[in-house]
């Protein structure tokens, strides 16, 4: 029987709380800004290392993006991955969800053999949560999404997860290969351990692919394989409040929201 | 670049909602649609067209026509009893590419997402996620899709020229439902579903339905942020008073004093209550849109600085463990007049 292999894809991001706004231009400042592990990624990662915790095997790292995601991503080795795979290439620049699930996959077929494939429940730059199902069916494989908790039967080769719903749950079972994605916050991922650094460092724990590495067809990735185009940028509506300020003591302040209240409903 | 299965030149001049079926009912998200799809129908002149898939659902029909559907395509099958990703992804598909619609939305819902990242990959179209505003083209009767940038006050504007149908979900509580008009007829397409059993390959084990919470429609919402230090208890008691539902921002929620059902704003929920009070909270943009749409702000910060008391009505500068128990007393006090 053949070692259980995941995949889990993460996704490196500027600091949500560290971003600013320009006033004038409306653009993001990202100069200054520091980069981490798309945070739900990391969810996804912790679930992928209890399963190996449990039964052994392996964890490969699968990521899109420029060389620059390198430091963040060998961190994230040092928690107890086995390799880094980076997609980077300029072609696959300005993906849409559509072309970003497409290359994601063609990693995953090269990486070969793999069981589960981890995701984040959604990234912190704003997408989407939809990327996990659109892996899973570039694939042809199964999904489960929103889990809090995963288990494998490597002999009957399925996986069993629990699925978060609106106000409850559900326990589904699917035949492997399956496509995860993990519930934010719903574990508290471990730190690296501080004995795999110097290992994570290395030079062969990473493998970096480009698209004629992937043999990618080139109307389905970056921007040439987005259908969707980006046509305008404005600013967000802004509704003017009153800012009117309540001041005096506790019970004061109270008798005057009474009145606020009750106008108000 | 890869077209997809059809493109404008095949379209429907249609727009399709996804009526996600919420325990006997419509889900809130799928009225919310409606009312918005019938808006921009009625401007363009085009067909407003239901997809409602399940068992024993076919009475929901009458409810999308008296929202504002025209038509809906109905697959009403024991095989569509549970949602499951193959089913309910091989049934739209079908549906979809039968019928050729220009404009197809979801909830973004946990089903309306899953269901629409599987079928836009299928359709090989565009997707856009977590929309906050959705209007029409008239003149190149492409949808424009507004999304909301990250972390700032930006907006995107989002189209796709060659692709189709043009997929886009939605958030609860984006749009507001409309009221009802029972006279309202419309027309049932039956879908012949064509399904194999061996297609469904996730099997339901177990499956629990709690209470449900629902924010968009609570007329009085009390959120709490960082300032509130997980005393969520004060918060529900005075949301009690108030005939309201509590609310958090993120770190409450990730430190686990509240459920994630309740985290408002960007990646949570937007709300629309006819009164907001914010209790310790801060105020960062990814909130505020969460309560942007509050016919009335209050908020309790002890730092006067903070950026909340731009989007609020009224500011209070103060410790909201004093605020928040003397309100509660003063309602106590009301509620005991009133009972007399």
């Amino acid at each position: 029987m053949a070692e259980l292999h995941s995949v889990v894809c993460v996704k490196v991001v500027p600091k949500p709380e560290e971003i600013r706004v320009d006033p004038e231009t409306k653009m993001l400042e990202r100069s200054g800004v520091r980069d981490e592990i798309n945070p739900p990624d990391m969810n996804a990662m912790e679930l992928a290392l209890r399963l190996k915790d449990r039964y052994g095997g392996r964890i490969s790292l699968l990521s899109m993006g420029p060389p620059f995601f390198e430091a963040n991503l060998r961190v994230a080795l040092a928690m107890g991955a086995d390799h880094i795979y980076l997609l980077s290439d300029p072609a696959f620049a300005g993906a849409d969800t559509l072309a970003t699930t497409h290359t994601l996959a063609e990693g995953i077929r090269k990486i070969g053999g793999v069981d589960l494939v981890f995701c984040g429940e959604e990234s912190s730059d704003g997408a989407t949560g939809q990327v996990p199902p659109g892996i899973a069916e570039w694939l042809g494989c199964s999904q489960m999404t929103l889990l809090t908790d995963v288990d494998v039967d490597l002999p009957a080769s399925t996986a069993q997860g629990r699925r978060e719903t609106k106000g409850g749950y559900e326990l589904l079972e699917v035949p492997l290969p399956c496509v995860i994605s993990v519930k934010t916050a719903s574990n508290e991922p471990r730190f690296m351990d501080f004995q795999l650094r110097s290992w994570a460092l290395e030079e062969p724990r990473m493998t970096v692919w480009g698209a004629s590495d992937l043999g990618a067809d080139p109307g389905l990735i970056g921007l040439a394989g987005s259908p969707t185009i980006v046509t305008g940028l404005a600013e967000a509506p802004h509704r003017e409040r009153r800012q009117e300020f309540l001041a005096g003591s506790a019970e004061e302040i109270a008798e005057s929201l009474l009145q606020i209240i009750q106008q108000g409903l | 670049m890869v077209a997809s299965l059809y493109g404008p030149d095949q379209e429907a001049k249609s727009i399709w909602i996804y009526l996600e079926v919420d325990g006997d009912l419509l889900a809130g998200v799928s009225l919310e649609l409606i009312d918005k799809g019938r808006q921009v129908c009625d401007q363009l002149g085009w067909d407003l067209a239901g997809l409602l898939l399940g068992h024993g659902v076919s009475d929901l029909a009458a409810e999308g026509f008296a929202r504002g559907l025209d038509q809906v395509w109905l697959a009403d099958s024991p095989q569509l009893k549970h949602f499951t990703i193959e089913a309910y992804t091989q049934a739209a598909f079908q549906a979809i590419t039968a019928a050729r619609p220009s404009v197809f939305w979801l909830g973004a819902t946990p089903d309306g997402r899953d269901l629409a990242g599987r079928l836009a990959v299928r359709l090989r179209t565009g997707l856009n996620a977590d929309c906050t505003g959705l209007l029409m083209d008239a003149d190149t009767e492409r949808l424009v899709c507004e999304v909301s940038g990250f972390g700032g006050g930006v907006l995107a504007l989002i189209e796709m020229a060659e692709h189709r149908p043009q997929m886009a979900t939605v958030r609860p509580g984006v749009f507001s439902a409309g009221t009802p008009d029972h006279n309202r007829l419309g027309t049932v397409v039956p879908l012949d579903l064509q399904i194999s059993e061996d297609l469904i390959k996730t099997r339901v084990i177990e499956r629990s339905t709690g209470e449900q919470v629902d924010l968009t429609s609570a007329p009085v919402l009390i959120a709490g942020g960082r300032g509130v230090d997980g005393d969520f208890e004060m918060l529900r008691n005075l949301a009690s008073l108030l005939d309201g539902e509590i609310g958090a921002t993120r770190p409450p929620v990730d430190e686990g004093h509240i459920e994630r059902e309740r985290q408002i704003g960007q990646t949570g929920v937007v709300t629309r209550p006819k009164i907001a009070i914010c209790c310790g909270i801060s105020g960062a943009f990814h909130f505020v849109v969460g309560i942007e749409k509050a016919d009335l702000v209050v908020a309790i910060n002890s730092d006067p600085s903070a950026p909340i008391f731009e989007h609020a009505d009224y500011c209070i500068v103060g410790d909201v463990h004093e605020i928040v128990p003397a309100l509660i007393a003063v309602l106590n006090r009301e509620r005991e007049v009133a009972l007399g």
